[in-house]
């Protein structure tokens, strides 16, 4: 793969919750590639969420505890990455906000807030890191989620680094900002909408002509490609970091053969 | 206004399965977002005044009792009167009064939210005074006897078709039989209507997207131009705004005004921009003989100092809901209230009552568009959150919800126990799957499963694999 831009960067990896239940995988790509590109990778134990579906749920103080945990389990390193723009904004935005006031806490927030990133910016920006002898024969789309995108600013850094991947051709979808309708328990309680929403994305989607679908956010993959299993629609989704780490020939989501 | 806020999710339900409804407001998606897009993009410093125009309106946020007393003192030197209003109740009395005082027999009518609000016309027509809306889309509604479902394009969920039954049942009256279907037909004919209506109307009452404080001046945007004959033909001319319209000086009018319509519509400015200052005076052409400034409040002041204030910069444009994936998808009425899409998701709890509008802030994915977009660059999202904290608190949020929430949380608060509960959720999901790969019904997650399948974990948590393989020095 690539030669290290930078050396001996201690990462702790944020597994994120759904990665690490539903696709580990996702979180062995994310650790190949952060060691690619020259990183040492740690897993602090103490992880379980970032707390967002207790923030958003309007349940502060659960979302506080689970913050203050993350907080103390992820001192001490160079950086904290996640393989999904959705966790990392909550740790890097919202923990500001969860802490709002409390002056004590609020130094351990801001110096963990500005360590942390989402796996493709890091790679990009932070490591310089491009992909090397990596290929996938496919046509490809890609599903910005909106917290990668608005919130985290993340765009161009996995297209570029998706660029450096052999054999891979990537057709933009029609709106591709627009949210899939996951929204976390959104999902749940409002499921006749979010249905709307991710047939509307599932229809650009499948229009761009790609075979495969990648995103760096697992929440919005499982909701597409549930979606598109449940319609009988022949598209593999992948996580960007899977393709980039070469293990864009593993079974996809729903695909099952793990 | 009838408000029916707690049916979202079977307003939802219904919007969802309408034909015209979804026609409609997937139209939304493809025009409004592009044209602002463009207009954005053609003004270098867009980006810049959006900043300039948030950091004034909490400038006039936090002196709007100076600005206020400004403006009044403005009017008054110019002939004019200005009425202050606590609540609804007042606006609508005032309103009323002022219209016997002119024996008003018709009013018309300027686009105008605040007396959406107010459920003015209603109020008028109890006591035996006809309102007229005189805005093209305003005037479909009122023959519908609906209420707006956009806040700048309030017929956006009527068909053509629709217009044309509307406009046979309602002009038989003019002599005009015809059924007309041509869409340049039927503007010609409401024009025709409306045109004698201006000429014979005892009182017009606009709206204001601005009241300049230096000069007195009450200011509205049109592309029809029927503010205009609105407020200059009749006798009496009546504006009513909320207080928080404010604006310190013209030039300030100019910085909101540039943003306005790029936000809106993507033109550059409004067809008509129009300033009301004072009664006719010797020397104009003219104008009406009494002019009277109705600043309503009703809760807007009970939200200066709060997690919510932002919301009282909002300039009415219309863009966020323009660029709101979940209401294109459910179009206006389905909110239950005046304001519909991320606005009214933000501002209804307050107005309404949160137990009746619970779902508005909590139908939302925070996909962030709407702050995104926003020309004064209000949180929309935070605010959401905001509600849902406070519905939470306050045991608004219903049983089931907290419950599964309080479930979660126990586990992720423990990480021992959520290792544990994650090893044997994976397993368990994944034996449910078997080789498909997928589930198809989800038992304690029916809003999933309902609409999708549950792609199948591989097994093991990463968490216990990434332990063992520490363990055996990988």
């Amino acid at each position: 793969m690539s030669t290290p831009e930078k050396k001996n960067m201690k990462v702790a990896l944020f597994v994120t919750c759904l990665v690490d239940l539903n696709r580990p995988s996702v979180g062995f790509a994310a650790v190949k590639l952060l060691e690619a590109a020259g990183c040492t990778i740690m897993v602090p134990e103490v992880q379980t969420c970032c707390g967002q579906i207790a923030y958003n749920s309007g349940d502060k103080e659960s979302a506080k505890i689970i913050a203050s945990q993350v907080i103390r389990a992820f001192e001490g390193f160079d950086y904290v990455v996640a393989p999904s723009g959705s966790c990392a904004g909550m740790i890097r935005y919202h923990y500001k906000e969860l802490f709002d006031g409390d002056d004590t806490m609020m130094v351990a927030v801001e110096e963990l807030s500005a360590r942390t990133y989402e796996l493709t910016s890091f790679l990009h920006d932070v490591c310089g890191y491009a992909p090397r002898d990596v290929e996938l024969e496919t046509s490809l789309t890609y599903h910005d989620s909106c917290s990668s995108l608005r919130e985290m600013k993340v765009r161009d850094q996995p297209r570029a680094l998706l660029g450096g991947v052999k054999g891979l051709e990537l057709r933009e979808a029609e709106d591709r900002e627009a949210c899939c309708g996951f929204g976390g328990t959104f999902c749940l309680k409002y499921s006749e909408i979010s249905e709307k929403m991710v047939d509307t994305k599932i229809d650009n989607l499948i229009a761009s002509g790609a075979k495969t679908l990648a995103a760096g956010d697992l929440g919005c993959l499982m909701n597409i490609a549930g979606r598109l299993k449940r319609r009988g629609a022949d598209m593999k989704v992948l996580h960007v970091a899977e393709i980039l780490a070469g293990m864009g020939d593993k079974p996809g989501l729903g695909e099952g053969g793990n | 206004m009838q408000v029916t806020s707690r049916h979202f999710k079977k307003g939802a339900h219904e919007a969802l399965h309408d034909e015209n409804i979804q026609s409609a407001f997937s139209r939304v998606k493809s025009g409004f977002p592009l044209a602002r897009a463009r207009a954005a993009e053609g003004l270098p410093e867009f980006e810049g005044l959006r900043d300039e125009a948030r950091d004034l309106k909490n400038h006039i946020l936090e002196n709007l009792d100076y600005y206020l007393e400004y403006f009044e003192d403005q009017v008054l030197l110019q002939g004019g009167r200005v009425h202050w209003c606590s609540s609804y109740t007042e606006a609508r009395d005032v309103v009323l009064e002022i219209c016997k005082e002119a024996n008003a027999k018709t009013v018309t009518k300027g686009k105008s939210m605040i007396t959406e609000e107010m459920a003015l016309n209603d109020h008028l027509e109890k006591n035996g005074i006809e309102p007229i809306e005189t805005d093209l889309g305003e005037y479909i509604i009122q023959l519908a006897h609906e209420y707006p479902s956009h806040i700048i394009a309030p017929a956006l969920h009527k068909t053509k078709e629709q217009v044309t039954e509307l406009f046979h049942e309602n002009h038989g009256k003019y002599g005009l039989t015809e059924r007309i279907t041509d869409p340049q037909a039927l503007v010609n004919e409401a024009r025709q209507v409306l045109r004698d209506k201006y000429v014979a109307a005892d009182v017009g009452i606009t709206g204001a997207n601005f009241l300049i404080a230096e000069t007195g001046s009450t200011v509205i945007v049109t592309n029809e131009g029927n503010g205009d004959l609105t407020q200059s033909l009749p006798k009496t001319h009546i504006a009513v705004s909320s207080i928080e319209k404010v604006v310190p000086t013209l030039e300030d009018a100019s910085l909101f005004l540039r943003l306005l319509a790029r936000s809106a519509t993507g033109q550059e400015m409004s067809v008509y921009t129009t300033f009301s200052t004072g009664p006719r005076r010797m020397e104009d052409i003219d104008g009406p003989a009494n002019f009277h400034v109705v600043l309503v409040d009703s809760g807007r002041s009970d939200l200066l100092g709060t997690d919510k204030q932002d919301l009282l910069r909002c300039l009415k444009c219309g863009a966020c809901m323009n660029h709101c994936p979940v209401y294109q998808a459910v179009g206006g009425h389905t909110y239950g209230w005046v304001y519909p899409g991320p606005i009214g998701a933000a501002l209804n709890p307050h107005m309404v009552g949160l137990e009746e509008a619970r779902d508005l802030p909590n139908a939302s994915t925070f996909c962030g568009r709407c702050e995104e977009v926003c020309p004064v660059r209000i949180p929309l999202p935070k605010i959401m959150r905001h509600w849902r904290e406070q519905a939470f608190e306050t045991q608004v949020t219903p049983k089931p919800e907290r419950w599964g929430i309080g479930i979660w949380a126990f586990f992720a608060k423990r990480p021992k126990l959520y290792r544990l509960m994650t090893r044997i959720s994976a397993r368990a999901l994944k034996g449910m799957a078997g080789k498909k790969g997928v589930i198809r019904k989800l038992p304690l997650l029916t809003g999933w499963s309902s609409v999708r399948d549950f792609p199948a974990p591989e097994g093991r948590t990463f968490m216990e694999q990434w332990k063992k393989q520490s363990q055996e020095g990988k």
